[in-house]
């Protein structure tokens, strides 16, 4: 079975470490803040300037000066500093920024990333999407390993306008997690009860795979 | 006005200069933070041609996006613009021009332009179409684009006090753009929801010190808000 949405978060949510500031984007992404494993401190920066995004607000608690990059409104937690767009995205572009967490639409085998403009489509921007994928060096795309259609996003060459260029080392997809290195997908791992053959299948890109490849638990 | 006192007595006085074809640079992140009273003076004096340099385009009927409806905004600089269906439409209709900035990238923008600093290498945006056509030089084996600073003819900031010196504190996230913005204008226009006597604050914590700010207005703010979410009780 292909990971559902929370499953996928879930994931994503193992590769973090105590102590990690990390960036979330828009979507799949978000969920990861719910499976913090127990235990463990990371701090959410939301690049709007609030370093310790905390939860929704309750209808008492909402204030329309604290926002996160979503536009929607949040608290902050204990322990949290806010400050100006510039210093928010000088600790993202200094590489302070531990983990970053983002979908998109395609990736290739040279870690390049498409994720914000659909020729033909009305394009709405880019935010803050090139700025978090070049600045940071751990960075992880969630996204599912094939459209709607069938056609695969894990691709030779991206064929969409580029987000950011050889930044990508490291995919969660809804049937595999993939590392990208020397030009190629390297298969790590595959969804529960997904078979090797489905992925390769599904993967346009040049994809190493190894005898033995573990299922994810759950 | 005497000495270093900033304060002005009214938003017409506050926007006093501003002309056709001008470059307006303006605080906010979406609607929060955003300097409604100016964006309301400007609307009223129908200022036409104006480039705008924001990170958003406010929505349909609030923040930058009334000055849609008029037709005052020739082109945006901005780092996205899906909120406004008056924009798209414009953007369509080829009566609006966009420049798509990424985000850190124009905050940095604004920065370097009003700290004196022409342009700087960066790499965000190299290999895409942002890239496209800019200067490239390496550093230590990556390669970099020079982006250019930004300037604003007028500076537009939404702050929460300041003293009448134009010493200017923000609060919570309403903070985003605004420092950097109120750097960079040639004539800066602050408004804030409380102006205290100089003394009251704490030098310290000012944000933004008054040497940036030329003219400071108190301003009543609506604040609304694009996406309220809420936990239970």
């Amino acid at each position: 079975m292909a990971l559902t949405r929370e499953q996928l978060a879930m994931r994503v949510a193992r590769e973090l470490k105590d102590g990690y500031y990390v960036n979330l984007g828009i979507g799949i992404p978000t969920l990861v803040a719910n499976y913090v494993p127990e235990g463990m401190a990371v701090m959410l920066q939301s690049e709007n300037g609030l370093l310790g995004m905390g939860p929704f607000p309750t209808e008492a608690e909402v204030d329309a000066d604290m926002i996160n990059a979503g536009k929607q409104t949040v608290t902050a937690i204990t322990g949290a500093s806010i400050f100006s767009s510039a210093e928010s995205f000088a600790m993202i572009r200094g590489g302070h920024v531990d983990l970053t967490v983002l979908g998109a639409f395609e990736v290739d085998v040279q870690g390049n990333i498409a994720s914000w403009m659909i020729p033909g489509k009305l394009i709405k921007g880019m935010g803050g999407a090139m700025d978090l994928v070049a600045g940071a060096d751990n960075i992880i795309v969630t996204m599912t390993h094939a459209s709607k259609n069938g056609d695969s996003k894990l691709l030779p060459q991206c064929s969409l306008p580029l987000t950011g260029a050889g930044c990508i080392k490291k995919v969660v997809t809804d049937l595999a997690y993939v590392e990208i290195a020397d030009g190629s997908f390297h298969l790590k791992e595959r969804a529960p009860g997904v078979s090797v053959d489905e992925i390769v299948a599904k993967t346009a890109g040049a994809m190493e795979v190894p005898e033995v490849v573990p299922e994810m638990t759950f | 006005m005497s000495g270093f006192d900033k304060v002005v007595g009214s938003y017409a006085e506050a926007l006093e200069g501003l002309a056709d074809n001008m470059t307006i640079i303006a605080g906010g992140f979406g609607l929060c933070g955003i300097p409604e009273g100016c964006i309301a003076q400007i609307k009223a004096m129908g200022t036409k041609g104006l480039t705008v340099v924001s990170n958003n385009c406010g929505v349909d009927g609030f923040g930058l996006g009334i000055l849609l409806e008029d037709k005052q905004i020739k082109k945006m600089i901005s780092s996205y613009v899906g909120e406004n269906a008056l924009f798209e439409q414009q953007l369509l209709a080829g009566e609006l021009e966009v420049e798509l900035t990424p985000q850190g990238t124009l905050a940095e923008k604004m920065r370097a332009g009003g700290a004196g600093i022409p342009a700087f290498y960066t790499a965000t945006g190299y290999g895409t179409p942002v890239g496209e056509g800019k200067e490239v030089r390496e550093f230590d084996g990556r390669p970099y684009i020079l982006e250019q600073a930004i300037k604003g003819d007028f500076a537009i900031v939404k702050g929460w006090k300041a003293d009448r010196y134009g010493n200017v504190i923000y609060r919570h996230t309403a903070q985003n753009f605004n420092p950097m913005a109120a750097t960079a204008g040639k004539i800066t226009v602050v408004e804030v929801e409380e102006i205290v006597a100089p003394g009251e604050l704490q030098p310290s914590q000012v944000h933004t010190p008054g040497i940036y700010v030329d003219r400071l207005i108190q301003g009543s703010f609506e604040k609304r808000i694009e996406q309220r979410t809420v936990r239970p009780a």
